[in-house]
């Protein structure tokens, strides 16, 4: 089958993707052993069924040779297997459930937003990135909550998922047990941009996740101011609504933006220099540009003004 | 198979009244109290909704036979799959067994002349065409991109018509629960002497659990969707987490209906299967009670399972807990009837014609739609399977695996009692088997392709979803099935519509069944029973026999004969 | 509703016997000219009425339910709220409007023993009588509605108290609530006290609606009790109609504590 590239599988058994956190392995046990069990029924109903159907199958002239139309003492046996088996099950269920639910104290501690449609993962020494960054082999909480609608965040290789939800937060937690990089989905349906509300986990190998922490909160510092602006309107999720190649997404595209003059829905006009990027970056409903949805989050309390001037040094760069 | 089934002999034209006959022109049916009518009108419009929504899904797995951009953009397709997801759901399933089939079927199998409120009975077919018309102008006044759940807040901020499709909806939700209340009063208050409630079809029994269902569980999706219009036309704030409302709550309030809702869709297709099973295996119905008791079993176990929708949601771990042994609990009594239907078939003599045919795929189909149940009942599993295309194919082996494979079922059952004319035999079993091959090549695939990790309602699944090249040719099988799918229902329908104009004419018992409505003649006239019909065991199919003179089965005298003892080995 | 073809004797009035008897067609029925085709005789076309309008209130119930369930949560989750924003409802007008209905059930159930003996004229009596209070409710409704208008103390989305809204009842100022006391001299009040008047709006607004149905109903068997419609052989309108009042009543009952009586 792996010629054929319409098959192709990627790692991992058929059903599932490999286990890569420490309650994934669980999870998948509870899994198989369902798969099992529900295997077994289907076969044998299927079995059965074929069986008859051949076996009793309608003759001319032949009259059914029937057979008892009740007999409590088999109703009840396959009323009380079944019983038995779904509370195995529902207890499996529910203990692995509490071991994904229940984070370790000494976690280490991420905020995540989610807004339409990007993600914002924060760190304790108050970096933003897009992606989530996390060391290798320690539990990790997340502290989720939205900007907007609800979102749910998903991770396969780890087997959580919790949503996102408007005024309220919610955690859920992992340990991964190998370095890498994973897939981060949006699973709660949240508009146009959903399927490309996505993002990646990578974990780091013993070590290199606090060196990669300290270097990414230093931007500034170790970058010239456009490209720092470049490496903020990506962590920031600007970029899955402004192009930087001239194509209008949900936003007006970066390119060559500077110096144009837009009209807005309220039907004034305005040059788009220094003070109007920064006003549209912390009070984005402010001006709407004719021809493009209310949709942006602002940005207030979010980006330092340092931050918020390599962001209009980047756009004023891209002609 | 016997041959003297499978073609039965032309009867004679019917020289009587019947409820076709009765009166003639448009306002004789606009305005008729007649179940039968009401049932026949339901049909049609059900069955043109059906093909709007299947038209929907055929669109989206068009776009998604491979990954970018196919046929349309990201707001088109998440307008479609809401209005497939909403037509299906508010127009054609919900409705589909109990208004269009019950409607017809009920009174006869009762033995009563109508429903216990004809006028009531009008008006809901009303509700629901109004209901329907306000879907139309949603579909023509800019679209809906809510998802068919309405979910918070992002029905309350989204721009599409949003108002228009909750008002629609609401109409729809009066016009079940008329359905359902004239049903119990039916099923209460027109029983004829003799028909106890333990001699009652199992499908009157299904029709009664789902009836109250309708009733109780329809009101709160009713205010729910009510407060999200309110909510959207004046900002009532009950919803919205920037007034201090709380969007959790409506998905508790959505889904105390929408659990429930899905026993509307399951428990009449069962009812069907029950009977469809017995007539054609010529036994009578293994554990009656169990059966029946069942039904109620699983339509108040459904109101209290609500929860599991919601593993993911936030709400409390105890709370899911307990909804998670709770849902556990609602697949006993599905397991038992499955049971009790294969025990129905042992030792019987098992014809397979269509209606047989499709009884069958419905215990394979509804096995395994059933059986994924449990994956999603256990907390740990859910966790990973919520929101992605395992959700989408469990419940599309439930809803159209289960509902839809009893819809045919019971279409083609009742098809000569309904019409008075005989399908063809032949292309209702290719028919048949093209609907199970193309609904399995569709939805089988969609298993692999959620608990390996695709999410649900995504338009596009390229590279930027990582390493899967596996989730391309799921998609595209899944998209061929849906072809295949789309092929066989509109064969089904063709056949259906041609058996109107060259169809043998149907005789009274054309399968040999035992309930009432095969004591009136096909089609049934306008009072149903122009005597009061004999009532007996629903089950005891043995009292009729084949005459090849009728061209189908007539009652013998009531053998005495011992049933033999099951054999426990045989198990 | 089948209401208007329920020709029925009371129950305990029916024969016997023509429960099981098997009818005539119904066309050639001159004497018993209100009997449904489908039904073999007015008991039991009385009675599936009745089974039918008692599923039917419960539906109505299940309906409120949602609200009462909404009610519940944010008054769990936020009482502070409740308690401040009570206040501004008026007891008194509250309270005249609990006892308008309880009076206009008491007509109503009078006005189906009126339908029941015969007596037209004390019937129409007592229907006006209802339908009066059911119009003094709704007129008591528009004043206090009118006021938390021009309060400016609406739903949550439209909550903007004007500087002047005072509470109702000045001397009902809790003494040992500080909290509430200090959250009295912000114009606004708490966080979200909105949402209490989202939830008094649409539980009082979605009771005045049905309110207005039964004045409809009422109006209705009125015209028909004119008509000389009704008799001790024929009152299943009035029963059904009285049935559905009483409910709208019993609804009010609930919400009148639960709104103005918190404490």
């Amino acid at each position: 089958m792996h010629d054929l590239i319409l098959f192709a599988q990627s790692r991992g058994g058929y059903w599932l993707p490999p286990p890569d956190s420490s309650t994934a392995g669980d999870v998948d046990r509870v899994f198989y052993f369902i798969l099992g069990v529900a295997s077994f029924f289907f076969v044998l109903i299927v079995a059965l069924m074929c069986l008859f159907v051949i076996l009793y199958r309608r003759r001319p002239g032949v009259e059914a040779p029937g057979s008892a139309s009740h007999n409590n003492l088999l109703e009840i046996t396959w009323t009380i297997i079944p019983v038995i088996l779904v509370v195995i099950m529902f207890y499996m269920g529910f203990t692995t459930y509490l071991d994904i639910r229940t984070s370790p104290r000494q976690a280490y501690d991420i905020r995540v937003v989610g807004q339409k449609w990007s993600w914002v993962f924060s760190y304790p020494n108050g970096h933003v990135a897009p992606e989530l960054h996390v060391p290798v082999d320690r539990p990790v909480r997340l502290t989720m909550t939205s900007e907007d609608v609800i979102h749910s965040l998903f991770i396969p290789a780890f087997r959580v998922k919790m949503d996102l939800v408007p005024g309220r937060y919610t955690t859920t937690w992992f340990h991964p047990l190998r370095a890498g990089t994973y897939d981060l989905y949006c699973t709660e349906y949240c508009g146009t941009g959903h399927s490309d509300m996505l993002s990646k986990v990578v974990v780091h190998k013993p070590g290199e996740f606090e060196t990669w922490l300290e270097q990414a909160a230093n931007l500034l510092a170790s970058m010239t101011p456009v490209e720092a602006g470049a490496e903020l309107t990506r962590r920031n999720g600007c970029l899955t609504c402004h192009s930087t190649d001239g194509t209008a997404k949900v936003g007006p595209s970066f390119k060559g933006i500077y110096g144009q003059r837009h009209t807005f829905t309220n039907g004034t006009s305005a040059e788009v220099d220094d003070n109007y990027i920064r006003q549209s970056i912390l009070e984005p409903m402010a001006l709407i540009r004719q021809g493009y949805q209310p949709a942006m989050p602002t940005y207030k309390g979010r980006l330092k003004d340092q931050e918020i001037t390599a962001i209009i040094e980047y756009i004023e760069s891209l002609k | 198979m016997s041959d003297l089934l499978t073609e039965p002999r032309p009867a004679a034209a019917p020289s009587m009244d019947n409820y076709l006959t009765h009166a003639r022109g448009f306002w004789s049916w606009a305005l008729t109290l007649d179940h039968k009518r009401i049932g026949v009108m339901y049909l049609v419009s059900i069955v043109a909704s059906f093909f709007l929504g299947g038209l929907f899904a055929e669109l989206i797995r068009t776009e998604l036979i491979g990954p970018g951009r196919t046929i349309m953009g990201k707001d088109m397709y998440n307008q479609v799959f809401t209005l497939h997801g909403a037509v299906m759901v508010f127009l054609f399933i919900i409705p589909g067994i109990p208004a269009a089939l019950g409607n017809f079927v009920l009174p006869i199998m009762l033995g009563a002349k109508d429903v216990a409120f004809p006028r009531l009975n009008l008006a809901s077919y009303y509700l629901w065409i109004v209901g329907a018309v306000f879907f139309v102008f949603v579909l023509v006044l800019g679209g809906l991109d809510t998802g068919w759940t309405f979910y918070t807040p992002y029905s309350t901020t989204t721009d599409t018509r949003v108002v228009l499709a909750v008002t629609g909806a609401f109409i729809l939700g009066f016009s079940s629960i008329f359905t359902g209340l004239n049903f119990i009063a039916t099923i209460h208050m027109l029983r004829p002497p003799g028909m106890t409630w333990f001699r009652l079809p199992l499908f009157l029994w299904a029709l009664y659990a789902t009836a109250l269902i309708q009733v109780l569980a329809t009101p709160v999706l009713g205010i729910t969707l009510f407060l999200v219009g309110v909510e959207r036309l004046l900002g009532l704030g009950i919803f919205d987490p920037k007034l201090g409302g709380d969007p959790v709550l409506f998905q508790h309030f959505f889904w105390f209906y929408s659990h429930p809702a899905v026993y509307i869709m399951i428990l009449p297709g069962m009812g069907i299967i029950s009977e469809v099973i017995s007539v054609f295996s010529r036994k009578h119905i293994f554990g009656y009670k169990f059966i029946a008791i069942s039904s109620i079993a699983i339509a108040l176990l459904g109101f209290l399972v609500w929860g599991h929708h919601m593993f993911t949601s936030g709400q409390s771990k105890l709370a899911s807990v307990i909804f998670s042994a709770l849902t556990f609990s609602v697949s006993i009594p599905s397991a038992i009837k499955v049971f009790n239907w294969l025990a129905t078939m042992y030792k019987g003599s098992i014809a397979l014609l269509t209606p047989m045919l499709y009884a069958l795929t419905f215990i394979f189909l509804f096995g395994i739609g059933g059986l994924t149940g449990l994956f999603l009942g256990a907390l740990a599993t859910d966790v990973h399977l919520h929101d992605t295309y395992f959700i989408v194919a469990h419940f599309h082996y439930v809803m159209v695996g289960g509902t839809l494979s009893a819809f045919l079922a019971g279409i083609h059952y009742w098809w000569p009692k309904i019409t008075g004319r005989m399908y063809s035999e032949f292309w209702g079993r290719i028919g048949a088997l093209m609907v199970f091959v193309g609904f399995n090549l569709t939805f089988f695939p969609q298993f692999a392709l959620g608990s390996r990790g695709m999410p649900r309602r995504y338009y596009d699944y390229g590279e930027m979803l990582g390493e899967h090249p596996e989730f391309y040719g799921y998609h595209f099988l899944s998209t061929l099935g849906s072809y295949l799918l789309g092929i066989a229902l509109f064969l089904v329908m063709i056949y259906l519509i041609a058996s109107l104009f060259n169809g043998h004419r149907a005789v009274a018992n054309p399968w040999g069944g035992a309930t009432l409505e095969w004591q009136c003649s096909s089609p049934p006239p306008h009072d149903n029973f122009p005597v009061q019909p004999h009532v007996g065991d629903p089950y005891a199919v043995r009292n009729f026999q084949y005459d090849p003179d009728v061209g189908g089965y007539v009652r013998v005298a009531q053998t005495a004969k011992p049933e033999h003892p099951l054999h426990p080995s045989a198990h | 509703m089948a209401k208007s073809e329920s020709t029925t004797r009371p129950p305990d009035d029916a024969d016997p016997g023509s429960v099981e008897a098997p009818r005539p067609h119904a066309a050639a029925d001159h004497h018993r000219p209100f009997l449904a085709h489908h039904y073999q005789s007015y008991k039991q076309q009385f009675e599936a009425g009745k089974l039918g309008m008692w599923i039917f209130l419960l539906t109505e119930i299940l309906l409120f339910g949602g609200l009462f369930c909404a009610y519940a949560v944010y008054r769990a989750n936020h009482p502070e709220i409740f308690i401040y924003a009570h206040h501004f409802l008026d007891k008194n007008l509250g309270a005249i409007n609990t006892a308008v209905l309880i009076f206009s059930s008491f007509t109503m159930a009078w006005g189906v023993r009126c339908a029941q003996l015969n007596q037209r004229k004390l019937l129409m009596v007592m229907l006006s009588l209802t339908l009066l209070c059911a119009c003094g409710f709704l007129g008591i409704k528009y004043v206090e509605y009118k006021h938390k208008w021009e309060d400016g103390l609406l739903w949550a989305g439209k909550y903007h108290p004007v500087e002047h809204a005072e509470p109702a009842d000045h001397a009902a100022r809790p003494p040992g609530r500080p909290e509430a006391q200090s959250a009295l001299q912000r114009p606004e009040g708490p966080r979200y006290a909105g949402i209490f008047f989202s939830i008094y709006f649409m539980m009082t607004g979605l009771h005045g609606l049905h309110v207005l149905a039964g004045m409809a109903a009422i109006a209705w068997i009125l015209v028909r009790a004119a008509n000389g419609h009704f008799n001790s052989h024929y009152f299943g309108p009035v029963d059904y109609v009285g049935l559905y009042w009483h409910l709208v009543d019993l609804i009010w009952i609930y919400l009148f504590p639960l709104l103005y009586l918190i404490h």
